[in-house]
C-alpha cells in the first residue's frame, strides 16, 4: 500500500530533489521525520518500481541528435523485428502501438552520419521502412507530471 | 559540457544509491570531489542540458494504464502558441513539434497523456481538442500497447567522450 508518505514523495520531489551532500536527509528535516524512513521509503518505491530512477533528466537533443521512428510492421512478424531493434544500443523507448504505424521507438546518435548509419542497419535488417519524426520544438513546461494518487490507492500495494 | 560532464550523465542514468551520500558515490566513480560533481549538476541546469532532477515516476505502474500518444494536425501558423498551450497542460508529461510525413503521416503536434481508465484518458483527449478548437485539422490517438524497451538514456557506447 502506497503510504502518505509515498505519496508525498513521488509528488514533491520528481523536481527539486536536493543537490546537497545529504539530500535524503535534507528530505527527512524538511517533513520532519529521519532520514532512515526517507530511505526505506524511496527504496520500497525504487524495488517495487514505481520509481524507475532518481536522478537528472536530460533535456533531449543535448547529447547528440535523436529522432522519434515510426514502422508499420504486419502483425505476425512485430515480435521478431521488435526484437532485432531493441537490440540496438541506440534504441530506447520502443513501444508497440494500436496503429498502421505499429512500432515506435527514440534513436538517440552522437551525429548525423552515426543516425543514417542505425537507420539503413534497421532497415536492412528488418526489411521494412522506416519513418523518422525528429524533434522541432519542445512545448513541456510543466516541471512534473501531477500524479493523482488519492482515489485508487488500493490498487497499489507496496510493502515498506 | 565536456567529457567530465558526460562521464556524471552516464553514471548517473543508473539512478542515485539510496545510501545517504550518494554524490559522494557517484563523485567516487567518476574520480571527482563532490564539490565539483555538485557544482557541474548546478551548472548543467543552469544550461538547460539538465531539465530537472528528482524521482522519476513510473506511471504504468502507479495505475496510469491507458497512455495515449495523441497527434494532431494543426495549422502551422498557429502551432507554436497552441503547442505552448497544451504543453501547459497538467495531465500532459511531454509535447512536441514534429514535421508531418506526407501522405502517410499528416500530424505534427504529439502530446503524451495518461489515463487511469479509459474514460479518464477520453475526457483528457477532449479537453486538447476543445483547446486546440477550429486551427486543428484531424487527431488519432495511439495506445501502447506493449511496452517492448524502455531504459535510461543510453550514452555510453553512442557519444564519444
Amino acid at each position: 500500500m502506497l503510504t502518505i508518505l509515498h505519496k508525498q514523495l513521488l509528488n514533491d520531489y520528481q523536481q527539486d530533489f536536493p543537490l546537497s551532500p545529504t539530500p535524503y536527509l535534507d528530505i527527512a528535516n524538511s517533513l520532519g521525520i529521519t532520514e532512515e524512513e526517507v530511505l526505506v521509503a524511496f527504496s520500497a518505491l525504487s524495488e517495487q518500481d514505481f520509481i524507475s530512477r532518481i536522478g537528472p533528466i536530460i533535456q533531449p537533443n543535448q547529447l547528440g541528435i535523436s529522432t522519434l521512428v515510426a514502422m508499420a510492421i504486419p502483425e505476425k512478424h512485430i515480435s521478431e523485428v521488435a526484437e532485432v531493434i531493441s537490440q540496438f544500443p541506440e534504441v530506447n523507448h520502443n513501444y508497440e502501438r494500436e496503429h498502421h504505424f505499429n512500432l515506435w521507438f527514440v534513436l538517440i546518435a552522437h551525429d548525423q552520419q552515426h543516425l543514417t548509419h542505425v537507420i539503413k542497419q534497421i532497415e536492412k535488417q528488418t526489411n521494412f521502412k522506416t519513418m523518422q519524426l525528429p524533434l522541432l520544438k519542445d512545448y513541456f513546461i510543466n516541471l512534473g507530471f501531477q500524479l493523482n494518487l488519492e482515489p485508487q490507492e488500493e490498487n497499489f500495494p507496496i510493502n515498506a | 559540457m565536456d567529457h567530465i560532464d558526460r562521464k556524471i550523465i552516464s553514471a548517473s542514468q543508473a539512478g542515485l544509491p539510496l545510501t545517504p551520500e550518494p554524490y559522494q558515490t557517484l563523485a567516487e566513480q567518476i574520480d571527482i570531489s563532490v564539490n565539483e560533481l555538485m557544482q557541474r549538476l548546478t551548472d548543467m541546469q543552469e544550461q538547460g542540458i539538465i531539465r530537472r532532477i528528482g524521482a522519476i515516476p513510473n506511471h504504468y505502474k502507479l495505475g496510469y494504464q491507458h497512455n495515449g500518444m495523441t497527434v494532431w494536425d494543426i495549422n502551422d501558423a498557429h502551432i507554436d502558441e497552441l503547442g505552448k498551450k497544451v504543453g501547459a497542460l497538467g495531465f500532459v508529461s511531454h509535447c512536441y513539434h514534429r514535421p508531418r510525413h506526407l501522405p502517410d503521416w499528416p500530424y505534427n503536434l504529439f502530446a503524451m497523456i495518461h489515463g487511469k481508465t479509459a474514460e479518464a484518458a477520453e475526457r483528457q483527449i477532449q479537453q486538447i481538442a476543445d483547446l486546440l478548437g477550429e486551427y486543428c485539422r484531424a487527431h488519432e490517438v495511439l495506445y501502447s500497447t506493449r511496452i517492448l524497451k524502455k531504459t535510461g538514456l543510453r550514452i555510453k557506447n553512442n557519444v564519444p567522450s
